[in-house]
C-alpha cells in the first residue's frame, strides 16, 4: 500500500515535483535570508567593534563613567606597560591604543591669522608604525579620497568635506586647538597628507584621523591614552570569549577604591552595542517569522489546490473502501515527505548561496562609488548554527499545515458529494 | 430457486437541504433485492436513482428509514464499518470511470486488493483473471489516458469485480459509451452475474441497459412507481 502510494506520488509531478520546488525555493530563501541578515548585522557589529568599542575595551573607571564627554583628563597612564602586560596575559589577542578627541580645527592665512575654523571630532590611532593592523581594521586605505596616508606623526587625514570647508589643500597646515590631559591649552599644527570619506554623515562633516603619537604629543599624553581596545583572534565577535577576558582582567587589575584603576568592558556591554545585539536577534527573528508566514500561505495554497485536485482520487479510494482517516493520514505523510525533501534541498541550496556570499561577498563598492565608506565595501553572509535547521520550520510546517487544512475539506464533505464534485 | 435477501429498504426518505428549505429526493422507498439479481433502477433525470444507489453503497446516509445491506443497517453504520462493508463486499462502477490517471491498468485493478492485504502473487492472479473477464489483458501496462472510453470502462469493471464482491453498484455505466461498447459491456456483466453470482444494481435511463435487466424498478419523483420482473431473451 505504501509502495503503491509512493509510486503515485513520484509519477504525479503536480503532487511531488511542484510542491517540492515550492518548498525548496522557500526554504532556500529563508536560509539565505537568515545568513544574509546575520552577516550584515554581524558586519555592522564588527564595524562598531573596529571603530569604537573593540571586542573589549580598557579605560580608567572614571573615564568609563564619563566616556561620552571624551574625558582625556581621566585617561589611562603608564599605558605602554599595561599594553605589554595585556599582550602577555592574552597572547592571541591584539591590543591597540586609541584617543578620541575634540576641539577646534583652524586654517591659518599667510599671516598666521584664522582663515577658516570648525569643530573637529578626531580619532587617534596607530597609523605609522610598520606592523599596525589599524589601517585595515578601519579600512582607511580604501577610504582615502585624495592624497596619501600619513607617514609622520605630524601628518593627518581630514574628511574631504571638512577639508573643502576649511579651504585647506593637500600639504596645507591645520591648527588643532584643544586642551591637554592636564587641562592646559594645546595649540598644535598638523599637515594634511590626504582626505578621507567616511560614509557616515556626522564624521564626514568634521572628522579627522591622526597618528596616535602626534596626538599624544599635542595633548601632553605621553605614555597615556583614553582607551585601550582589545581584539579577539576571530572573525566574528564571540561574547563568551570576551566575557572571559573581561572577568579575568577585572579580577586582576581593577581596584574598586581607585577611580583611576583600569576597568575592562566587553563589546556587548557597550551601551550602543547592547542595542545592536538585541537588534540582531529580534531582527533575524522578525524577518524569518514574516518569511515563514509568507511561505506557509504560499504552500498552504499549494496544498489546498493539491487536495482539491485530488477529490477524484479520494472519492474513488473511499468508494473502494479505504477509511477516511487512512486517506487523511497518507496525505499528511506525503506532505511530510515532500516537506522533508524540499527542506533538505532548500537548506543545501540556501547554505550554498550563503557560503558563496560568505566567502566571496557582494562588492557594493561599485554601487557606492561616490561614497567610499569606512564600512566594509563587501557585504558578506554569515552561516551560523540556526541556518542548518531554520529552513525546516517553514518547510515542514507550511506544507503539512496546508495539507491538513485542505484535508479538512475531505472530512467535512459527505462521501457522496465528493463524487458530485468529481462528476461535474 | 431459493432466494436469499441481500438488501432491504424500509421507508427510506432522503432530503437535501436546499437554501433555507429542503428538497425530498427519495420519498418513502420500500424494496427488497435478492442475491444474484440483475436489477436496474430506472427513471427520468432527477428522480433519485443516484441518491438511492449512494445510500445502498453507504456513501450517503438516509434521512429517515433504513437500508439494510447484507445484514448491516446503513443508517447506524460507523464510518469505519461502512468502509469495511465497501471494502469487502461492494464494487462501484461510475459513469466517468474514475480510473486513477497516474497508475497503469494493472495497478488500477490491483488497488482494491491492496486494501484487503492480499499477498503479491494472489493479487497478480486475481488482477489477471479480472482483466481476462473484461478482455483487456493486452493493455496491462497502459495508463488510462492511453485507452478508449470503452476500454476505460472495462478496466473500471475489472476494478469493481477483482475482489469478487457480492454487490456491484453501477451508476450510468454506459452513458459515455457508443452502442457497440455498451452492448459488449452489458453482455460481460450478464456473464459475470451468471458465473460469479454477483448481484448487479444499475441506475440508468439508457434503453440499451434496460434491455438486459431482469428487474426494472421505476422511480419517479423519489417514489417507486413500478417494479417489474422481465423475461430476458435466452432465458
Ligand atoms: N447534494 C444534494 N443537494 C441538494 N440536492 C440534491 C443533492 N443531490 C441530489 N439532489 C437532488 O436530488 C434529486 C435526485 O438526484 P439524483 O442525482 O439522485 O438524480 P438521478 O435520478 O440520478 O438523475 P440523473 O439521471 O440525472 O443522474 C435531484 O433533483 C437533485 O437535484
Ligand atoms: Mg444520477
Amino acid at each position: 500500500m505504501i509502495r503503491f502510494l509512493f509510486k503515485g506520488l513520484l509519477r504525479d509531478r503536480n503532487r511531488s515535483l511542484l510542491p517540492i520546488l515550492v518548498v525548496t525555493a522557500g526554504v532556500t530563501l529563508t536560509v539565505f535570508l537568515h545568513c544574509y541578515v546575520t552577516g550584515i548585522l554581524g558586519d555592522m557589529i564588527e564595524f562598531s567593534a573596529n571603530y569604537t568599542s573593540g571586542h573589549v575595551k580598557v579605560m580608567t573607571r572614571a573615564y568609563a563613567e564619563n566616556k561620552n564627554q571624551l574625558p582625556n583628563d581621566l585617561a589611562l597612564i603608564e599605558v605602554n606597560d599595561l599594553e605589554s602586560n595585556l599582550q602577555e596575559d592574552y597572547p592571541t589577542m591584539d591590543f591597540v591604543q586609541r584617543i578620541n578627541f575634540g576641539g577646534l580645527l583652524d586654517t591659518p592665512d599667510e599671516f598666521g591669522e584664522t582663515k577658516k575654523q570648525g569643530i573637529v571630532a578626531g580619532i587617534a590611532v596607530d597609523i605609522i608604525s610598520e606592523n599596525s593592523k589599524e589601517l585595515d581594521r578601519l579600512n582607511i586605505r580604501n577610504s582615502l579620497k585624495r592624497g596619501r596616508l600619513p607617514e609622520k606623526s605630524n601628518e593627518v587625514l581630514v574628511s574631504d568635506e571638512f577639508a573643502t570647508k576649511l579651504e585647506v589643500d593637500l600639504g596645507g597646515t591645520v591648527t588643532l586647538i584643544t586642551s591637554t590631559m592636564y587641562g592646559g591649552m594645546s595649540i598644535q599644527n598638523f599637515i594634511v597628507s590626504g582626505t578621507i570619506e567616511f560614509g557616515v554623515q556626522m564624521m564626514d562633516r568634521s572628522g579627522m584621523i591622526a597618528d596616535i603619537s602626534g596626538i599624544q604629543n599635542a595633548l601632553d599624553m605621553d605614555n597615556a591614552c583614553g582607551e585601550l581596545l582589545g581584539f579577539l583572534d576571530m572573525k566574528n565577535y564571540d561574547d563568551i570569549a570576551a566575557l572571559n577576558v573581561e572577568n579575568t582582567f577585572n579580577e586582576k587589575y581593577t581596584d574598586p577604591n581607585d577611580e583611576f584603576s583600569p576597568v575592562m568592558t566587553r563589546l556587548k556591554n557597550d551601551s550602543i552595542m547592547a542595542g545592536y545585539f538585541d537588534y540582531v536577534d529580534s531582527f533575524v527573528g522578525i524577518i524569518v517569522t514574516i518569511f515563514i508566514m509568507a511561505m506557509s500561505i504560499v504552500l498552504w495554497n499549494t496544498g489546498l489546490i493539491g487536495g482539491l485536485r485530488r477529490y477524484g482520487e479520494i472519492g474513488v479510494r473511499l468508494a473502494i473502501g479505504e477509511e477516511k482517516g487512512h486517506i487523511y493520514r497518507s496525505m499528511i505523510y506525503e506532505a511530510l515527505l515532500i516537506g522533508i525533501v524540499g527542506s533538505l534541498l532548500g537548506t543545501l541550496a540556501g547554505l550554498g548561496f550563503s557560503f558563496w556570499l560568505q566567502e566571496v561577498g557582494i562588492d557594493v563598492g561599485d554601487m557606492m562609488k561616490s561614497s567610499k565608506m569606512m564600512m566594509p565595501g563587501v557585504f558578506r553572509a554569515n552561516i551560523t548554527a540556526p541556518a542548518y535547521y531554520i529552513g525546516f520550520i517553514p518547510g515542514l510546517f507550511s506544507v503539512t499545515l496546508g495539507t491538513m487544512l485542505s484535508g479538512i475539506g475531505i472530512y467535512k464533505r459527505k462521501t457522496a458529494s465528493l463524487f458530485k464534485e468529481l462528476e461535474t | 430457486m431459493e432466494q436469499s435477501t441481500l438488501i432491504t429498504i424500509d421507508n427510506l426518505v432522503k432530503r437535501f437541504p436546499v437554501g433555507k428549505g429542503e428538497f425530498t429526493a427519495l420519498n418513502g422507498i420500500n424494496l427488497t433485492i435478492n442475491l444474484g439479481e440483475f436489477t436496474g433502477i430506472v427513471g427520468p433525470s432527477g428522480s433519485g436513482k443516484t441518491t438511492l444507489l449512494n445510500i445502498i453503497g453507504s456513501l450517503d446516509n438516509a434521512t429517515e428509514g433504513d437500508a439494510v445491506v447484507m445484514g448491516e443497517s446503513t443508517s447506524n453504520l460507523s464510518l469505519k464499518s461502512a468502509a469495511k462493508l465497501r471494502r469487502k463486499h461492494l464494487g462501484f462502477i461510475f459513469q466517468t470511470y474514475n480510473l486513477l490517471p497516474v497508475y497503469t491498468v494493472f495497478e488500477n485493478v490491483e488497488f482494491p486488493l491492496l486494501l484487503l492485504n492480499m499477498s503479491g502473487s494472489e493479487r497478480k492472479k486475481a488482477v489477471m483473471d479480472a482483466l481476462e473477464w473484461v478482455g483487456i489483458t493486452d493493455k496491462v501496462k497502459s495508463r488510462p489516458a492511453q485507452l478508449s472510453g470503452g476500454e476505460c470502462q472495462r478496466v473500471a469493471i475489472a476494478r469493481a469485480m477483482v475482489k469478487k464482491p457480492v454487490i456491484v453498484l453501477a451508476d450510468e455505466p454506459t452513458a459515455n459509451l457508443d452502442a457497440a461498447n455498451s452492448h459488449n459491456i452489458l453482455k460481460m456483466m450478464v456473464k459475470l452475474n451468471q458465473e460469479l453470482k454477483t448481484t448487479f444494481i444499475f441506475a440508468t435511463h439508457d434503453d440499451k441497459v434496460i434491455k438486459y435487466l431482469k428487474r426494472k424498478i421505476s422511480l419517479e419523483d423519489g417514489k417507486v412507481v413500478k417494479d417489474e420482473f422481465t423475461k430476458v431473451k435466452g432465458e
